[in-house]
């Protein structure tokens, strides 16, 4: 059974469609990476998976259990875990009270999460006691991964993680992510990179007006030189 | 000397006074405007609300605070606020939930709290007429006199036994609300949900808990005021309106959002208050010799009369929206 | 060139049913007062609605137009009615012909004094004192000159006071304090204005709340000025008086007036509607961030709206303390002349001058025969607590009973924005794109 898996989404903002109709399966254990142009619905089915954004038509199932419109609290409880691309730390909070929130629903795993995490991401633990709004973007990115994994989600839906970093930190959070992946975690990323990022993806999608134009696994995409033409600047 | 005793009674002791009473006040308007965004105007009316409600419980059971030596209304209080908490709840359900799930611009649900202000205006003094009233009902109130240990001290310094409570119900309320937020799960909820309402919700936590422990809260905090400041005076139903410019003056002094900062700001606007109406020229006397006739010969150099109290407040607040609308602490820029 | 405007074109003329029908149903509930309660005293009570309509015309400007909730209607109403009593009042002898209108004089010109003392030491960092060194001497020369002026005050209101109770009105024609009203409560709103427009709104209802309550304890313990609680009175009309024509024909002749006033204003505010300014203002309402990108000084014109309601609510505080004949600043109630002006406007539709004018009339109808209601329905609940379970009475019940309308115009407001959050005759708003 995989772990999840889409089909046929309609969905939108409003009255205005943004999804007509896109498919996604991701097996446990995979990195799926959604690629294509700006505008094409790569962010809103990110939300429509995590509940952000209703769904008008089609399916969404987790382990084969529908969860299409459900709250995202509900979804966290279910093992799903969200990065939004902007605004993803609570800028007030210290690193670790961060963190704890992400286990708000699951006050028993704290302690040994917040270990596993410092594993992941060890300049978290020497900051632990700063404000999160103090950090840089790269670390930033880190507490808001770091923040959706204390819940122990079996899939991790990352906005375009390396938006807005250098080419130094961008590499260090692909690491990372593979990292986190290698522990279990299926991990399901929006990217503008889309070369590096399909390097590293078991499966790629690659969204074109709110429908699924290819999809294949990250090598085969990177390989196709229709894609490349298209896509991927030549 | 005495004139030094005459300053403390009237400015270090009545300052702390109100001091209290308008921190206690801006912490429940700071911690609603951060989680609800708007600035509630019900606030002054759920404070007179839970002076009425251990008013109620007092008159019931005027003997309750005999068998441990305090005030009935004292011991009675816990139970006020857990009315006035439940209350501010229920309101919440009844009136600004509906509002809040429309998407409606903060300023609608301030003027549903208008609204709502008037409802709880109307009850009250449906049930409680509006005239003023003690809070003692069965008890004395202890007025304690203590003299300076210095020469020429005539005058003592008066002090009673609800500010006492007071100065003391305030510290405890300040440690623990600190405690609650920097310690407990919920408490770090809130201030989560304070910095970032969409990422508390993709985090799990679930907002509606949330709000409803910050009406608990400031329902809660909201009693205590209101009955400490009845207890130091005496029960007014029509308290609210001239309590709420002062606890909004002093939660956008200490930074919006920042409960602390309402703590410092309610300080800085009840010294503010007794200080502009304090009458300087008592101070003047002891030096008349060596000043110029013209400065200790009028009676009165009060900055402003009893009378013009609330001018105090909304120049703090214009001077503090003139010069820095974040707020000393910075806070949210509402 | 033959261009329409795109959004005349877009409204087809069609017949307004929904306000023909509240209408009457307005008219039919006026008949019926006038039915039950005899002309005079309803009369009197269109009189009064028609005061209303005028702030509420004011506050749907704000709050339709602009989104700027005002909380201190009644500030600026007490304003007006300030202006009303001071320049048509008649002159009072006592205090003109001793000599403490110079000694006022006097006082006066040392407050500018002290203002463009204090001014120029805020500028003093221009010849080169370091700013700090600045402030300090600003706040400390602020400080003391305050003090000499409040006394310098203090001593000649006092004089006033016991020599000739107060200075009493300038004796001039009724018609130039309402519009001296205006001017004020208009001053006093660009005052307001400008430090709380730029900022949220909640900050503006916070601070017209606040300066409400400061221009009443003003008016309320000036005894110098308004004879504070002493009130003054008979306040001349515009018209003959009842004791000329008798009551109901002086009260027609008023409403005359005030119509008349509510027809210009309105129709100005037609014109400016369909105006520049007017689009400018829809277009700032309907999207102020694509208006401020289109280059549009959004604050000014803000300003320009605030600035504007609150002249038409000190003109209807003029008209209505006209017609009283009573100037007692203690009448100035939060309830009465605030949050009633606020239930007229949102029932009625914020920003449809039409529906806010309906708000006016139907609510005030409401408000005035709800006292007698509301007496009654305590009198039945005494009455069958005395019966039931053999309760006392309490005595103040009349007082008791008004408070019930405190509740139910608050009711009336949550309400509203649950169910008509639009109002009655809610305001088109075109959304363009």
């Amino acid at each position: 059974m995989p772990l999840l898996d889409a089909r046929d989404v309609h969905g939108g903002y409003g009255g205005m469609n943004i999804l007509n109709g896109v498919d996604m399966t991701i097996e446990a254990d995979e990195i799926g990476v959604i690629v294509g142009p700006n505008g094409a619905g790569k962010s809103t089915m990110l939300k429509a998976i995590f509940g952000l954004l209703h769904v008008s038509q089609g399916e969404i199932l987790l382990r084969g259990e529908p969860i299409h419109n459900l709250p995202p609290n509900k979804l966290v409880q279910k093992g799903m875990g969200f990065v939004p691309q902007e605004h993803n730390v609570f800028p007030s909070l210290t690193v670790k009270e961060n963190l704890e929130m992400g286990a708000f629903l699951k006050p028993d795993n704290v302690k040994r999460m917040l270990k596993q995490v410092y594993e992941f991401f060890p300049p978290l633990h020497d900051k632990r006691h700063q404000p999160a709004g103090e950090l840089s973007g790269g670390q930033r990115q880190m507490v808001a991964m770091g923040r959706a994994l204390m819940a122990e989600p079996s899939l991790l839906l990352l906005d375009e993680p390396t938006a807005g970093l250098s080419p130094l930190f961008m590499n260090e959070i692909f690491e990372q992510v593979k990292l986190v992946n290698s522990a279990g975690v299926g991990i399901l990323m929006v990217e503008q990179n889309a070369k590096q990022a399909l390097a590293i993806a078991d499966r790629g999608f690659v969204l074109a007006a709110g429908q699924n134009r290819f999809t294949d696994t990250g090598a085969a995409l990177l390989a196709d030189p229709e894609v490349a033409k298209s896509f991927l600047g030549g | 000397m005495n004139e030094l005793v005459f300053f403390i009674n009237n400015v270090v002791i009545a300052g702390s006074v109100s001091g209290s009473i308008y921190a206690i006040g801006a912490v429940g308007v700071t911690l609603i405007f951060s989680i609800m965004r708007f600035a509630h105007f019900a606030h002054g009316d759920m404070m007179t609300f839970g002076a009425f409600m251990v008013l109620l419980l007092t008159t019931a059971f005027p003997g309750a605070g005999a068998a441990f030596g305090v005030p009935s209304a004292l011991i009675l209080l816990p139970l006020a606020m857990a009315l006035t908490a439940l209350l501010a709840v229920g309101i919440d359900k009844a009136f600004y939930k509906p509002l809040r799930a429309h998407g409606v611009k903060p300023i609608v649900l301030v003027i549903g709290s208008l609204g709502v202000t008037l409802m709880l205006q109307g009850l009250i003094r449906l049930f409680a007429g509006t005239s003023g009233q003690s809070l003692y009902v069965d008890d004395r109130k202890e007025i304690f006199r203590l003299a300076l240990p210095f020469e020429g001290a005539r005058a003592p310094v008066v002090i009673t036994e609800p500010q006492l409570y007071l100065f003391v119900i305030t510290l405890v309320a300040v440690i623990g609300l600190h405690l609650f937020l920097n310690r407990s799960r919920l408490g770090k909820a809130m201030r989560a949900m304070s910095d970032n309402p969409d990422l508390a919700q993709a985090s799990g936590i679930n907002t509606n808990t949330i709000v409803a422990v910050t009406w608990v809260i400031a329902g809660g905090l909201a009693a205590i005021a209101g009955t400490l400041l009845s207890l130091d005076v005496t029960f007014k139903p029509d308290l609210s309106f001239f309590l709420l410019l002062p606890i909004f003056a002093a939660a956008i002094v200490g930074g919006v959002g920042h409960p602390y900062g309402a703590v410092a700001g309610g300080f800085v606007v009840g010294f503010a208050e007794t200080l502009a109406v304090f009458n300087w020229s008592v101070m003047l006397r002891p030096f008349r010799d060596s000043l110029p006739e013209w400065l200790t010969q009028s009676g009165n150099l009060a900055f402003v009369g009893t009378e013009y109290k609330i001018v105090v407040p909304f120049f703090i607040l214009v001077v503090i929206l003139v010069w820095r609308p974040t707020g000393i602490f910075k806070g949210k820029v509402i | 060139m033959e261009t329409k405007r795109a959004d005349t074109v877009a409204a087809p003329r069609r017949f307004p049913l929904r306000e023909v029908i509240l209408f009457a149903a307005v008219l039919v509930a006026v008949l019926g007062v006038y039915a039950v309660m005899g002309p005079a005293y309803s009369t009197r009570m269109l009189v009064e609605a028609s005061c209303y309509a005028i702030l509420a015309l004011g506050l749907t400007i704000q709050w339709g137009y602009a989104g700027q909730f005002n909380a201190g209607v009644m500030g600026f109403v007490a304003l007006g009615g300030f202006c009303a009593m001071i320049f048509s009042f008649p002159v009072n002898p006592d205090f003109w012909e001793s000599e403490l209108p110079g000694e006022l004089g006097l006082a006066l010109l040392y407050m500018i004094a002290a203002v463009v003392v204090v001014f120029g030491a805020t500028r003093l960092n221009r010849l080169g004192v370091p700013k700090k060194l600045r402030t300090v001497i600003a706040i400390v020369l602020g400080v003391v000159l305050y003090l000499v002026v409040v006394n310098a005050f203090r001593g000649v209101t006092d004089q006033i006071e016991s020599r000739a109770g107060f200075i009493g009105g300038l004796g001039l024609p009724v018609g130039v304090g309402w519009i001296f009203g205006g001017a004020l409560a208009g001053g006093v709103g660009y005052f307001i204005g400008r430090v709380c427009l730029g900022l949220r709104s909640d900050y503006l209802a916070i601070a017209t709340l606040g300066i409400a309550e400061i221009i009443k304890a003003f008016l309320k313990n000036s005894d110098w000025l308004t004879r504070g609680t002493a009130t003054v009175s008979p306040l001349p009309w515009p018209v003959p008086g009842p004791a000329e024509v008798g009551f109901t024909l002086a009260r027609a002749l008023y409403l005359s007036v005030t119509a008349v006033v509510i027809a210009v204003i309105f129709f100005l505010l037609s014109r400016a509607y369909h105006a520049p300014w007017g689009r400018m203002i829809r277009a700032i309402r309907d999207n102020e961030v694509s208006a401020a990108a289109m280059g549009k000084d959004i604050n000014k014109r803000r300003l320009e709206i605030f600035v504007l309601g609150c002249i038409l609510m000190g003109i209807g505080g003029a008209a209505m303390a006209s017609f009283n004949t009573m100037f007692d600043p203690q009448g100035y109630l939060p309830l009465n002349h605030t949050f009633l002006v606020l239930v007229m406007v949102i029932l009625g539709g914020p920003g449809n001058n039409l529906g806010t004018i309906f708000g006016a009339v139907a609510v005030y109808i409401i408000w005035i025969m709800s006292a007698p209601l509301a007496l009654f329905l305590m009198d039945m609940a005494v009455a069958f607590g005395e019966g039931a379970f053999g309760w006392e009475a309490p005595t103040n019940l009349d007082s008791r009973a008004l408070q019930a309308r405190v509740f139910v115009i608050g009711l009336l407001i949550t309400l509203v924005l649950r169910y008509a959050p639009k109002g009655l005759l809610p305001e088109k708003v075109r959304h363009h794109g």
